[in-house]
């Protein structure tokens, strides 16, 4: 695995090891979800949406100079907080990189315990969305 | 006695999963509507079964398949006693509420529901008692109309006798809404169906814990219910039906017990009830359901149901006082849920933050997404209360909203 994506997931992992409870962890994500950049209206459209059965999660991307750029929304203040820790780890890398990181880090955040719904519903939707899109933009490379 | 003396500290130590703590914080278990918890006598029931007297059922000559099989028959009669049928022979054990809805609407609705004929539902059904009705009417090139409701949750009765006319052919309706906790007028329901001959299903999986039901008083030609949403285990429940109904019926699922007599060239059935209980059936969870019954059964229906409208008026108002928050559902007739969103909060975001203080309640769509279509929301916080819930419970799930609605508005 590219040693980019593992040292910012070892990052990620070690803050989560900071909290003892899951109130605490609630709360750092919910932090980090407040803080996530407002995604423009015009790009919440219905095909950039992915929905959920508790919240729609809406995502693009920018491909510039090999690197790939995500942007996303949500409705719910919580998953916002997991797509800042999804593109903390994403952003700006290269689409081979992400295609062949197994991005399973948050498993050992402790999160995954409390989060079955958003996990079944949201998490792995958002995760797939991404390798997708990188998927994409390494074979329109490699055809290039 | 009344509601106030009514000793829910001593109801709630037969429950022992009430006592636990959960992240350090007593558990506060407002998801009753999903599922109810058990008390240690039907805990003890399964033990007890598998411990002493496992063995198949109605087919064994030894002791042990004699004992089991007269412990799960004899559930039949306490079920049949529970609400009110004339015979326990009018009570078939299914799955759950589910199977219970999906047995009509596969074998009645096969049998006598054709092109052009129409099936009623209500705008508050569970996905259960939608979907069922849609397989059958599309498979039988039937119509599903839909009887609405008001702003408050409630079924417009006129609109309901506006869609009755000769090609309506079957009614299935929710007695308690689980999204809402609207308590619909089914004795009334049904009268006017009566009127014109057109049977009746009850959906009363999340009556069942609340209401005393009686099958012969409402006379609604089928009800089912699950076990698991009133103190009994999961994977268990009834299809009651009216005599004459069941026995025109088809058989729902082939296999053992539910034939006379089988040949390669005919196979006739056995007699309602067990022409509907192909196989072994879930022995252990039906003779715990039977251990659920007596302990519902030797409770004060009219207390409980007293305590449970003072908890479910105590915690409307209670909520009504936060600015932010808005009830859906506000029925004059409810049981047993309230239903409320939180202004620019996302309903999950708020349900987790509850759970961080150990506070379970339900969000999201309930199973009942036309419902919320209606209202035009994508969910609610809900939650929903037994008799072994508290008014102190009730206090804390108010302050934990008001801290939620602080930390994500």
């Amino acid at each position: 695995m590219n040693q980019a994506i593992k040292d910012i997931e070892q990052e990620i992992i070690d803050d989560f090891k900071l909290f003892d409870e899951w109130a605490e962890k609630y709360e750092y994500v919910i932090e980090l979800g407040r803080k996530l950049p407002i995604m423009d209206d015009t790009l919440k459209t219905d095909s950039n949406k992915i929905k959920g059965c508790q919240s729609s999660v809406w995502m693009t991307t920018k491909f510039t100079d090999g690197r790939i750029y995500f942007e996303a929304d949500s409705d719910s203040t919580f998953v916002k907080g997991l797509i800042a820790l999804l593109m903390k780890v994403m952003n700006g890398q290269k689409p081979e990189d992400i295609v062949a990181a197994p991005l399973d880090f948050i498993n050992q955040t402790g999160l995954t315990t409390h989060i079955a719904q958003t996990r079944s519903n949201g998490l792995m939707a958002m995760i797939k969305q991404m390798k997708l899109y990188a998927l994409g933009y390494q074979m329109k490379a490699e055809t290039h | 006695m009344t509601a106030t003396d009514f000793d829910v500290e001593s109801i709630r130590k037969d429950f022992p999963i009430l006592s636990q703590k959960v992240y350090g914080k007593p558990l506060i278990y407002f998801d009753n509507a999903a599922t109810s918890q058990k008390p240690q006598a039907v805990i003890d029931s399964l033990v007890k079964y598998y411990s002493e007297y496992n063995a198949n059922i109605h087919r064994g000559v030894h002791y042990l398949s004699q004992k089991a099989s007269i412990a799960y028959d004899d559930v039949r009669t306490k079920v049949q006693r529970f609400v009110n049928a004339e015979t326990d022979k009018e009570i078939v054990f299914v799955r759950g509420t589910t199977e219970g809805i999906n047995l009509v609407a596969s074998s009645y609705g096969r049998k006598n529901i054709a092109a052009g004929d129409e099936v009623l539902i209500s705008a508050m059904e569970h996905h259960s008692n939608i979907v069922p009705w849609q397989l059958l009417c599309e498979e039988k090139g039937a119509i599903l109309k839909i009887i609405p409701m008001n702003d408050k949750g409630e079924i417009i009765f006129e609109e309901f006798e506006k869609l009755l006319n000769a090609r309506t052919k079957f009614i299935s309706i929710v007695y308690i809404s689980n999204s809402l906790g609207t308590i619909n007028p089914v004795k009334k329901i049904i009268a006017k169906a009566h009127e014109y001959g057109i049977p009746v299903l009850v959906d009363a999986a999340q009556a069942v814990a609340h209401l005393q039901v009686d099958v012969q008083d409402l006379d609604c030609d089928f009800m089912a219910f699950s076990s698991h949403k009133m103190l009994g285990p999961t994977g268990t429940g009834v299809l009651y039906g009216k005599m004459k109904l069941l026995e025109d019926m088809p058989p729902y699922q082939g296999g053992g017990d539910m034939i006379r007599s089988v040949s390669f060239e005919k196979t006739t059935y056995n007699d309602v009830p067990f022409k509907f209980e192909a196989g072994t059936p879930n022995v252990a969870d039906v003779i715990a359901f039977g251990a659920a019954i007596d302990y519902l059964s030797n409770l004060n229906h009219a207390t409980i149901e007293s305590y449970e409208k003072e908890l479910l008026n105590y915690v409307t108002e209670q909520l009504s006082e936060i600015k932010e928050l808005k009830i859906i559902g506000t029925a004059k007739d409810k049981a047993g849920v309230v239903s409320f969103i939180l202004e620019g909060i996302n309903a999950m975001d708020a349900g987790m933050y509850l759970d961080t203080l150990g506070i379970a309640v339900r969000t999201g769509q309930h199973c009942t997404e036309p419902a919320m279509d209606f209202f035009k929301i994508p969910g609610t916080i809900r939650a929903s209360f037994l008799f072994y819930n508290t008014k102190d419970e009730i206090d804390a799930l108010v302050e934990g909203v008001k801290k939620a609605i602080k930390l994500l508005k």
